[in-house]
């Protein structure tokens, strides 16, 4: 009896101690998927594509410098007296399928782009560890023929890159990528050297500030693939990104601003002093 | 003997149950509308949240607000990642909450149709700064629904949202809140 009487008392004073904390907005939280964003601050990391992609119908207007080796000195002035660039751009058709064009100075090489999000990154509901992007791009080629006198085949002028990028927002600040890719060439120098070339990417970015990045690129060649005088490319660059605009402010081994040409044709080694000066401009536009 | 202690205890207890069970007077929403309008020459800047969490208590007044900053929506993708990224840093400080009163409450007669006007004063907490605000709220009372209309400014700057000079020109220091919700009776 006496339990009993316990028991309603109990009640009556669990329900007081809930009355006098009122909260009028206690229901438990809807579970919702939380997806995660803005993993890197742009489409790109410093030379290749990030798992960014840019938003339904934006198109994001990239300009990219690579200037001539620092060890070039004063009468170089660092390189600035010599620039490789690229002129394109990134559309969104949706904000996870977006196409590319670009025409760089680097073999005279027009590429374009298909890049697809097929995983985001998010906790809740739907627990994803990892946002995955794939992307195929191809290459032409559009320098005169070297030996014009022999029969040329305008397929030769082609060559592919295939990749998938996957990246995880470990914490606010950091972020780290894995990026597997084939670089496929249509025509190389001598049967000795690979059609297909296997690299992975790395690529780690870290906020120094809500606005500023310090991004790291590496790309492992697999050995065996290429001429001996090739290296793998490494490039460490700051994000600068000021509302419509991101700036990419970098120094890299390389020359070339698409896939193949700073994956599988890079010369100059670091250890050497020679590093490029670089950047990219991205300026988004809204339609 | 026992039976009475036991009928005056079940008494006692049902009457702390009718009395701290909230449901006679609590109205609310999930889906409520806030609205925030910043103006300049250069650029106005506009988003919404649909998922507002109010409700009401219409014996003492208390008045409460819960909103995820994340849940803005901007018409520019590029807009809404800067303003979770860079202004509002929304993973680190996901809430936004306003706990008040709606100091003439006996004046909103929530059982006839009409239009009401009352003041509201209370606590707004954004990225953990807190902040006194009060506005004038109008309360329209129709078939049961109670729709509230309320707007104030709020200065960036009051709430720690660094806003760079380059970006300056285009961000007002007095950004327009509008709320807007449709509280229903909480009949649970």
């Amino acid at each position: 009896m006496n339990k009993i009487l316990i028991l309603l008392f109990l009640i009556a004073t669990s329900r007081l101690c809930v009355a006098q904390d009122l909260d009028l907005l206690d229901e438990p939280e809807v579970k919702t998927t939380d997806y995660t964003t803005a993993t890197f601050k742009t489409n790109r990391v410093v030379n290749g594509h990030s798992i960014e992609t840019v938003a339904k119908n934006e198109f994001d207007f990239k300009i990219s410098h690579r200037f001539g080796f620092l060890s070039g000195g004063p009468y170089d002035m660092f390189g600035l007296d010599q620039a490789t660039m690229r002129i394109g751009g990134d559309y969104g058709i949706t904000d996870n399928l977006n196409v590319g064009l670009g025409r760089s100075t680097v073999d005279k090489t027009y590429d374009g782009f298909v890049k697809y999000k097929f995983l985001k990154q998010s906790t809740g509901v739907t627990n994803m560890p990892v946002t995955a992007t794939w992307i195929s791009h191809m290459g032409i080629t559009t320098l005169k023929w070297p030996q014009p006198d022999r029969k040329n085949y305008f397929s030769s002028r082609l060559h592919y890159t295939h990749q998938l990028l996957i990246a995880r927002k470990i914490t606010e600040g950091l972020s780290i990528q894995l990026s597997p890719t084939v670089v496929h060439k249509n025509i190389v120098d001598s049967t000795k050297f690979k059609n297909d070339i296997f690299s992975l990417g790395l690529g780690v970015r870290q906020k120094l500030t809500t606005r500023t990045t310090l991004n790291l690129e590496y790309y492992y060649v697999l050995p065996n693939q290429l001429e001996a005088d090739k290296t793998n490319v490494l490039s460490v660059g700051f994000d600068i990104e000021t509302g419509g605009h991101v700036f990419q402010l970098f120094f890299t081994n390389s020359s070339g601003p698409f896939e193949k040409a700073f994956i599988t044709d890079t010369k100059a080694k670091w250890l050497d002093g020679n590093i490029r000066f670089g950047f990219n401009i991205a300026r988004v536009f809204n339609f | 003997m026992n039976k009475i202690i036991i009928l005056f205890a079940a008494i006692v207890t049902l009457g702390f149950m009718a009395f701290t069970n909230h449901s006679g007077g609590v109205y609310k929403t999930n889906t409520g509308n806030i609205n925030f309008f910043s103006h300049t020459a250069v650029e106005d800047i506009a988003a919404d949240n649909h998922k507002v969490k109010t409700a009401f208590d219409a014996k003492t007044g208390k008045l409460q607000f819960s909103v995820l900053i994340k849940d803005f929506e901007f018409p520019k993708a590029l807009m809404q990642e800067h303003f979770n990224e860079n202004y509002m840093e929304s993973t680190t400080y996901p809430k936004s909450t306003f706990t008040g009163t709606i100091d003439k409450m006996s004046a909103v007669n929530l059982a006839k149709d009409g239009t009401y006007k009352s003041t509201i004063s209370g606590k707004l907490t954004m990225k953990d700064v807190t902040k006194d605000v009060s506005t004038i709220a109008t309360f329209v009372v129709k078939g049961g629904v109670v729709n509230a209309k309320a707007s104030f400014t709020i200065n960036p700057t009051d709430y720690h949202i660094a806003i760079p000079k380059t970006v300056a020109p285009k961000i007002s220091n007095e950004i327009k809140i509008s709320v807007d919700a449709d509280y229903t009776h909480d009949t649970k």
